[in-house]
C-alpha cells in the first residue's frame, strides 16, 4: 500500500509528509516531523499527554490517524510560545513549579490554553473537569489547577 | 508494510458502495473507539471508511423544533448547541459523559451507538428521547428506533453495506423533560456501572401522560423498561410513583458481576439511578 501524501498546517506553517494508514497523528508528529513535545502516555485516549488541537478543537493525537490531518490546522505544544516569549501558562508553570516529572505538562498546557480561549474566567470545578482527561502520575494536580486559575486571573487583568 | 486502506468518501452513496464492496471494512467517525481497538489488535480491517468528509454526517440541523444530528458530529458540538441543550438536555448530558474534553472533540452519538457497548452513556438517553436512526444502504434508506440498532456487545443490526447517517430527535412535547444519570465510582472519566434515562410528559394539571425509561450497563444491550414508564403514567409523579418506577427498573435489570460492580449492586442501583433521573426529568417537565 502506497503511503499517503498529506498536506496540512502545523503551528501556522504548511507541512507535507508521507504516512501509513496505521500511523497516528502522534506517530507522525514525533517520528516523522520531530515534534516530540507531544508525549505518548497510554496510546488509548485516557491520559491526554498527546493533546493537540485540530481546527481549534482539543483532541488526543493518539486517537487521530495521521492521514486525517490533511487540510486541517494542527496546533501543538511547539507552537505555544511566540518565539522566545513563553505563553503566560508556560511562564507561570515554571514560576510556580506546576510540574514534577514533566511528561504530562505539554498536554496539560495545550488543554489549559484551549480552556482559557473558550472560558477566560473558569471556576475551579470547570478547570478540574476540563483537565480531567490529562493524567499526572506524579499527582501534582493541585499546583496545576491553581496555576491555571492564576494565569486566567492574570490574563483577564492584562 | 501497511495493508489497511483508508478512504474518505465525500458522499453517503460512495461510503455505502465502499462498505458494500469490501469485506472487513470499518466505519470511522471520531475514531475514539476504533483506534483503540486497532491498537489493541482487536480488529484488523481491510479498509477504514472515514465518514467525516460527508457534510450530512457532520452537521446538526433543526426543523420546527426537531433535530437531525449527523452520525459523526462530535459531542463537544452538541454541548455548544444551545437549542439542542434546551430541547434534549438528557441526550446532551449522556453524550457529554463519554470520556474527557479531548474525547468530546471527536466522539459522536453515531459512534457511541454503533460501537454497541451495553454501557454507552448516550444510548439510554437517546432511547427515551424516541430518537430515530436514519440508515443508508445499497437498497436506499430506512429508519429504525435507536433501541433496535445496538443489539449485543460490539454488535449492531446494521447489514453489510449499511451506514448510520444521522439520528433524528423529535420536537419535545410541551411540559416534557428528559434526563440521564449514571453511577461511576469516580466523578469523571469512567464507564457506567449503571446508566438510567427517563423522559416524561405532563398535562396541564401535572399528571404524567407519557413516559419512557431505559437502563444501560445492566444487560447485553440497553433496556427499555415499559413497566417503569407505566408506573408513573397517569400519576402526578409523586414519591410513591417514583418508588414504583425504581422498583420496576431493579426488577428489569439482568446485570452481570464484573470488576465494576456485582449483580446485587447493579440491580439495586438501577432503581436508584432511575428514581433520581425521573426526579430531574420531572423538574424539567414542570418548567417547560
Amino acid at each position: 500500500m502506497a503511503k499517503h501524501h498529506v498536506e496540512t498546517t502545523i503551528n501556522g506553517e504548511p507541512v507535507e509528509y508521507l504516512c501509513e494508514t496505521s500511523q497516528t497523528l502522534l506517530d507522525v508528529l514525533r517520528d516523522e516531523l520531530g515534534l516530540t513535545g507531544s508525549k505518548e502516555g497510554c496510546a488509548s485516549g485516557d491520559c491526554g499527554a498527546c493533546s493537540v488541537t485540530i481546527d481549534g478543537r482539543l483532541v488526543c493525537s493518539c486517537l487521530v490517524m495521521g492521514v486525517e490531518a490533511s487540510g486541517h490546522k494542527i496546533e501543538t505544544i511547539e507552537g505555544m510560545a511566540d518565539g522566545e516569549n513563553l505563553h503566560p501558562l508556560q511562564q507561570k508553570f515554571l514560576e510556580q513549579a506546576a510540574l514534577q516529572c514533566g511528561i504530562c505538562t505539554p498536554g496539560v498546557l495545550v488543554a489549559a490554553k484551549s480552556l482559557l480561549e473558550r472560558n477566560p474566567d473558569p471556576t475551579e470545578t470547570e478547570v478540574r473537569y476540563w483537565l480531567a482527561g490529562n493524567l499526572c502520575r506524579c499527582t501534582g494536580y493541585d499546583k496545576i489547577i491553581r496555576t491555571v486559575m492564576d494565569v486566567a486571573a492574570e490574563m483577564r487583568s492584562s | 508494510m501497511d495493508t489497511m486502506r483508508y478512504e474518505a468518501p465525500g458522499s453517503v452513496d460512495e461510503a455505502v458502495a465502499l462498505l458494500a464492496g469490501a469485506d472487513g471494512s470499518r466505519v470511522m467517525a471520531g475514531g475514539t473507539d476504533l483506534l483503540v481497538q486497532l491498537r489493541a489488535g482487536m480488529i484488523s480491517p481491510t479498509v477504514v471508511v472515514d465518514i467525516k468528509k460527508i457534510s450530512e454526517l457532520t452537521t446538526v440541523t433543526e426543523d420546527n423544533g426537531a433535530f437531525t444530528v449527523g452520525a459523526a458530529v462530535p459531542g463537544a458540538e452538541l454541548s455548544e448547541n444551545a437549542a439542542l441543550c434546551k430541547a434534549w438536555p438528557g441526550v446532551v448530558e449522556g453524550m457529554d459523559l463519554v470520556g474527557s474534553t479531548q474525547i468530546q472533540g471527536r466522539a459522536s452519538l453515531g459512534g457511541n451507538l454503533c460501537n454497541a457497548s451495553p454501557a454507552a452513556d448516550s444510548v439510554p438517553a437517546m432511547i427515551v428521547a424516541r430518537a430515530i436512526c436514519i440508515i443508508a444502504g445499497p437498497n436506499g434508506r430506512r429508519e429504525a428506533p435507536v433501541e433496535d440498532v445496538a443489539i449485543a456487545p460490539g454488535k449492531t443490526s446494521l447489514a453489510k453495506g449499511e451506514l448510520l447517517v444521522a439520528i433524528r430527535l423529535p420536537k419535545p412535547p410541551a411540559h416534557s423533560g428528559d434526563a440521564y444519570l449514571r453511577f461511576i465510582p469516580r466523578t469523571e472519566m469512567d464507564i457506567a456501572v449503571v446508566g438510567a434515562g427517563v423522559s416524561l410528559t405532563l398535562d396541564d394539571s401535572g399528571t404524567c401522560t407519557d413516559a419512557r425509561v431505559s437502563l444501560g450497563a445492566v444487560a447485553a444491550r440497553a433496556l427499555v423498561v415499559d413497566d417503569a414508564a407505566k408506573a408513573i403514567i397517569g400519576t402526578k409523579v409523586d414519591d410513591a410513583a417514583i418508588e414504583a418506577l425504581g422498583a420496576a427498573c431493579s426488577a428489569a435489570a439482568t446485570p452481570i458481576t464484573d470488576k465494576r460492580g456485582t449483580v446485587e449492586f447493579r440491580t439495586k442501583v438501577s432503581g436508584v439511578m432511575a428514581r433520581r433521573a425521573a426526579a430531574i426529568a420531572l423538574e424539567r417537565a414542570r418548567s417547560n
